[in-house]
């Protein structure tokens, strides 16, 4: 067994037992990435002298004992929508092309102290506006299951890399099922934490009701540990939560008897693929045969939460992305006729079309005259579609359903029919807007190889409902991550 | 399509989103918008009389702190980044005549 295919926690227990050095691991994934890239495309930037300077560091931490957590020496990668002090954040975008911040977000500060080693940052949609990672400005991320299809987004880059083992995890951020459904797509598990568990700090701001980072990893016990480490409470974001619930892995029990899962009919109508449907229902069989109480039920709403989200997040994103405007960082137009013009040049020219089409949308929205009916409308949506979660957690532990009504698309087949590609998000989408955690967990292969999620919900703040039903689903299904073939041994 | 979006209303939505379409841009732009529009009519269906609208899930009060500065000066790094600089500023266009 390589060390690549160590879990998260595994490696970290290995490196203390002193069966490799931090060294050693970076050195095998920033071998696997040169490997790999190629077909794959993961990553924007990889920061090879900054993590083995790091490693050399990080060991010094664990053999003096100043280093004793689970995440030790593990090598992470990164979505490129969050800053790290010196080293390229860029958004997949043209106009932060060549943007180096001057600080790190909280979340990437929390993994660093934790001793994790950065080892670079991961391709993503455009401002991570997107469900394949084909808006990208450096060029769409494969599916490494399945090379011609989309790892799905926007944290394609972070999915793909994790199930080409191109890391041993990585962060990744979720606005409206950005973790979720690559994981699903890229056969992994991420989570999305209930809003305001981890800073978003230094996180660029896409949608900032709804943005949330969260981790994708191997296994739900990667999760949970990463979940320990990321999950703080931080002055500097104003909507970050202190919490003393945060002991995540207490939750890694094998059992599920009584606990109470809602089954949404409503997830299962029409749309949803005849593979994915099976696969969900097999595993729900599974968490039912070890004695978990399963009831179906009308979760409702569930039509309006896509045009809801999009219309917030097109009103949020289109505020956010005012700061892009060519003075004080990135890309400025070359030629230009005084200050408007430039502002509208660089804009013009440095943003790629979705994210054009969302600021345009959310300019709309809450234009004077249109607010009311749009903007506002949306928010009295959002505050029913809330009022149906909280229902549904009066009576069940966790909701459990699919991810997403497919399996990864292929390449180049999205992006012309935006409306058709926002409908991936169906399930993952009021998640978002009702601020619950969420996670995906590969539960079976449908057509081409390619990976199928299972999605637990549960209430704001009640992640270890869902790690507790995951985790037994996972030892129960024995799903347990393998990695792909690429560069040479694919040959 | 039930939403038409005129010239005027797309020229409008480009000065507040500070975009330069031409005008195979323009129309392109026109009629995503529209049927973008025509897809969120769909909440017209609900009937929201009386909701508060929620901007926010969960009760959040404004954060106060004492205004301190914590960070250091970063000047020269910061204005590494910009596309335009002099004598340690930011260089921007000729903002009034």
């Amino acid at each position: 067994m390589s060390i690549l295919d160590l879990t998260a926690l595994e490696l970290s227990a290995a490196i203390k037992e002193k069966k490799y050095t931090v060294t050693d691991a970076v050195k095998a994934v920033l071998d696997r990435i040169k490997e790999c890239e190629e077909d794959f495309n993961c990553y924007v930037t990889v920061d090879e002298e900054g993590a083995l300077s790091k490693a050399l560091s990080v060991q010094k931490g664990i053999d003096d004992g100043t280093l004793t957590g689970p995440l030790a020496g593990v090598p992470v990668a990164v979505k490129d929508n969050m800053c790290t002090e010196g080293l390229l954040t860029t958004c997949s975008s043209k106009i932060l092309y060549n943007f180096v911040p001057t600080f790190s977000s909280e979340a990437v500060l929390a993994l660093e102290k934790a001793g994790a080693v950065i080892i670079g940052k991961t391709n993503m949609d455009e401002f991570a506006m997107g469900s394949t990672t084909e808006t990208s400005f450096f060029g769409p991320t494969k599916n490494p299951r399945n090379p011609e299809h989309v790892p799905g987004g926007s944290s394609g880059g972070s999915a793909s890399a994790v199930a080409a083992n191109e890391c041993f995890f990585a962060l990744g951020s979720d606005t409206g099922g950005s973790i979720r459904q690559p994981a699903s797509y890229c056969g992994v598990v991420g989570m999305k934490p209930t809003y305001g568990r981890v800073s978003r700090y230094g996180l660029i701001a896409y949608g900032s009701s709804l943005d949330q980072i969260g981790p994708l990893c191997k296994d739900v016990a990667d999760c949970a540990a990463v979940m320990e480490a990321i999950c703080t409470y931080d002055p500097k974001d104003s909507t970050s939560v202190s919490r003393d619930d945060n002991d995540f892995t207490s939750a890694l029990k094998d059992d599920v008897q009584g606990l109470k899962i809602g089954i949404p009919r409503d997830y299962f109508k029409e749309g949803l693929d005849d593979e994915v449907r099976e696969a969900v229902l097999k595993a729900v069989d599974v968490l039912k045969s070890k004695g978990a109480i399963v009831e179906e039920f009308d979760l409702s709403l569930v039509d309006y939460a896509i045009p809801t989200y999009y219309t917030i997040a097109a009103a949020e994103a289109s505020s956010n992305l005012e700061r892009f405007d060519g003075i004080k960082y990135g890309y400025r137009t070359e030629e230009y006729n005084g200050l408007h013009n430039m502002y509208k040049k660089t804009r013009s020219e440095g943003f790629g079309d979705e994210v054009k089409r969302r600021i345009m949308l959310g300019s709309f929205v809450l234009s004077s005259g249109y607010y009311d009916a749009y903007y506002l409308k949306a928010l009295k949506v959002k505050a029913l579609i809330k009022k149906a979660f909280d229902e549904a957690f009066s009576k069940y532990d966790v909701i459990v359903g699919p991810v997403a009504p497919t399996t990864a698309p292929l390449l180049g087949k999205s992006l012309s029919d935006p409306i058709a590609m926002y409908l991936s998000d169906i399930y993952t989408i009021s998640v978002n807007l009702a601020g619950l955690p969420g996670m995906s967990v590969p539960c079976g292969t449908g057509k081409e190889g390619l990976p199928i999620g299972i999605q637990f919900i549960a209430d704001c703040f009640k992640e270890k409902n869902i790690i507790r039903a995951a985790y037994a689903y996972e030892c129960a299904s024995g799903n347990y991550h393998k990695s792909v073939t690429c560069g040479k041994d694919g040959e | 399509m039930a939403n038409i979006i005129s010239d005027e209303t797309i020229e409008y939505v480009g000065i507040l989103a500070k975009l330069e379409l031409n005008d195979a841009q323009k129309e392109a732009a026109k009629k995503d918008m529209a049927s973008m529009l025509d897809y969120i009519d769909k909440l017209g269906e609900l009937d929201t009389e009386g909701i508060e609208p929620m901007s926010h899930v969960f009760d959040v009060k404004n954060v106060w702190r004492d205004d301190v500065v914590t960070n250091g000066d970063d000047r020269e790094n910061i204005i590494s980044n910009a596309p335009g600089q002099k004598d340690g500023m930011f260089e921007v266009p000729k903002t009034f005549d």
